[in-house]
């Protein structure tokens, strides 16, 4: 049975508003770091690369927030621009700033293959404008997917200390993407969420430590924790004051 | 894309004038032969057009509504014209029309690989890191994938090998 949002009771709407933010706001933030990188990329492909990348995850918050918009009444371009730090909800490991290009490489490969692993769940949800909308985006971050472990392989081969220290600095941050929903008992059993997140987040594990460690050494054995989306940084903070710095500077404004 | 309702003469007309709108990043290929266009309804209140995005993200979205809704209203129809952005059936590189794959070849564009087995995954993971797209001057498939990004997200840029001439794919998706 796939579920419609009228079909809802509200608190279930509710959890499933705050699955919504929370996989609409990691593909915002990750878009905004990975556009830093437009025009001083290390080579021009990679500028093109990186910048392509961004305005694709851009484009998939907007859809998300154009899903949870429907959800919940609100504008889905003041749920983008309108809240203030404080109230996103990205996962920890986006709270950091670009650093150098092993940084950005690093945090690159743990969020795409943890991202594959939470759309890989989200395509098989009942509600039913979620799963058309992440099987969609699948078929795109494949792309991103297949890039960042090129990237991976590449510093591996090239630099591997400074992608060694960089892995090794994020990881426990990554295990953020798979944080704890508040309600997320009341979405798994309606199917909305069709695997808890302490499931996917050992699913991803079980991906990547074969990946990293070679690089690394030995990882630690890292869980998300319950505040995990509610830190942010002053990295985050000058983020959010660089996007909201045109929607701010006249509110309401269309073009 | 055949459509049930195509049987349907005002229907008939809808595809007919949707097949005279470029894709605004591409204005070579119809949104027709393009494979967006998903359903076309009419009944005594309204047209409704189903738009398939090739990618999420695409910026030419919003254009193409307007466009649409432009064109089919001028046809006068039915008093309302609403364009619809869907996902079902997500729009997948195999809905390009033959027509579209050689005008796309003709404008300088490899097309896209087609599935092997359908829209599947995995397909796709093999198809994305497969660097074989035949170059759209001389035909060589001596060629090479440089980026899987290009200037716009459904492109990615080649190299012929042969006649030496950069070009850009209709990427697979």
């Amino acid at each position: 049975m796939t579920a419609v949002a009228p079909d809802l009771d509200v608190a279930t709407r509710e959890a499933l508003a705050e699955l919504l933010l929370s996989v609409a706001d990691d593909e915002f933030i990750i878009g905004f770091w990975d556009s830093e990188w437009t025009g001083i990329a290390p080579m021009l492909e990679e500028d093109v690369a990186t910048s392509s990348i961004a305005q694709d995850e851009i484009g998939h918050a907007r859809a998300l927030y154009e899903l949870l918009g429907e959800l919940t009444g609100q504008d889905p371009d003041r749920i983008a621009y309108g809240r203030q730090p404080d109230a996103f909800r990205h996962a920890a490991l986006l709270n950091h700033a670009r650093g150098d290009w092993a940084f950005s490489a690093a945090r690159r490969y743990l969020y795409e293959t943890a991202d594959a692993v939470r759309l890989a769940a989200l395509a098989r949800s009942s509600y039913e404008p979620l799963a058309l909308l992440t099987g969609k985006m699948r078929r795109e971050e494949t792309y991103h997917l297949l890039h960042a472990e090129a990237w991976l392989r590449r510093l591996a081969d090239g630099a591997p200390d400074r992608l060694a220290d960089a892995i090794t600095s994020l990881w426990p941050d990554a295990q953020e993407v798979f944080a704890p929903l508040a309600a997320e008992e009341s979405l798994v059993r309606a199917g909305l969420l069709p695997e808890p997140m302490a499931n996917l987040h050992a699913t991803w594990q079980a991906r990547v430590r074969p990946e990293l460690e070679p690089i690394t050494g030995a990882l630690p054995a890292d869980a998300p924790t319950r505040d995990g989306r509610e830190r942010r940084t002053d990295a985050f903070r000058w983020l959010h004051a660089e996007f909201t710095s045109v929607s701010g500077s006249e509110d309401g404004a269309t073009w | 894309m055949v459509n049930a309702t195509a049987a349907d003469p005002r229907a008939r007309r809808i595809w007919d004038e949707l097949a005279t709108i470029s894709d605004p990043e591409i204005p070579a290929i119809s949104v027709v032969d393009l494979g967006v266009i998903g359903s076309v309804h009419v009944d005594e209140a309204r047209v409704r057009v189903e738009l398939l995005p090739t990618f999420v993200g695409c910026p030419a979205i919003g254009v193409m509504q307007e466009r649409i809704t432009a064109r089919v209203s001028e046809l006068k129809l039915a008093p309302a014209v609403e364009v619809v952005v869907t996902f079902d059936p997500p729009w997948t590189s195999d809905r390009i029309s033959a027509e579209g794959r050689e005008r796309l070849r003709l404008s300088g564009f490899a097309p896209p690989q087609r599935m092997p087995a359908g829209p599947a995954l995995g397909q796709l993971e093999e198809l994305a890191v497969l660097p074989v797209a035949a170059c759209p001057y001389c035909g060589s498939r001596n060629t090479t994938l440089d980026n899987a990004f290009g200037p716009t997200l459904c492109r990615a840029i080649y190299h012929c090998g042969d006649c030496r001439q950069p070009f850009e794919q209709f990427k697979q998706v």
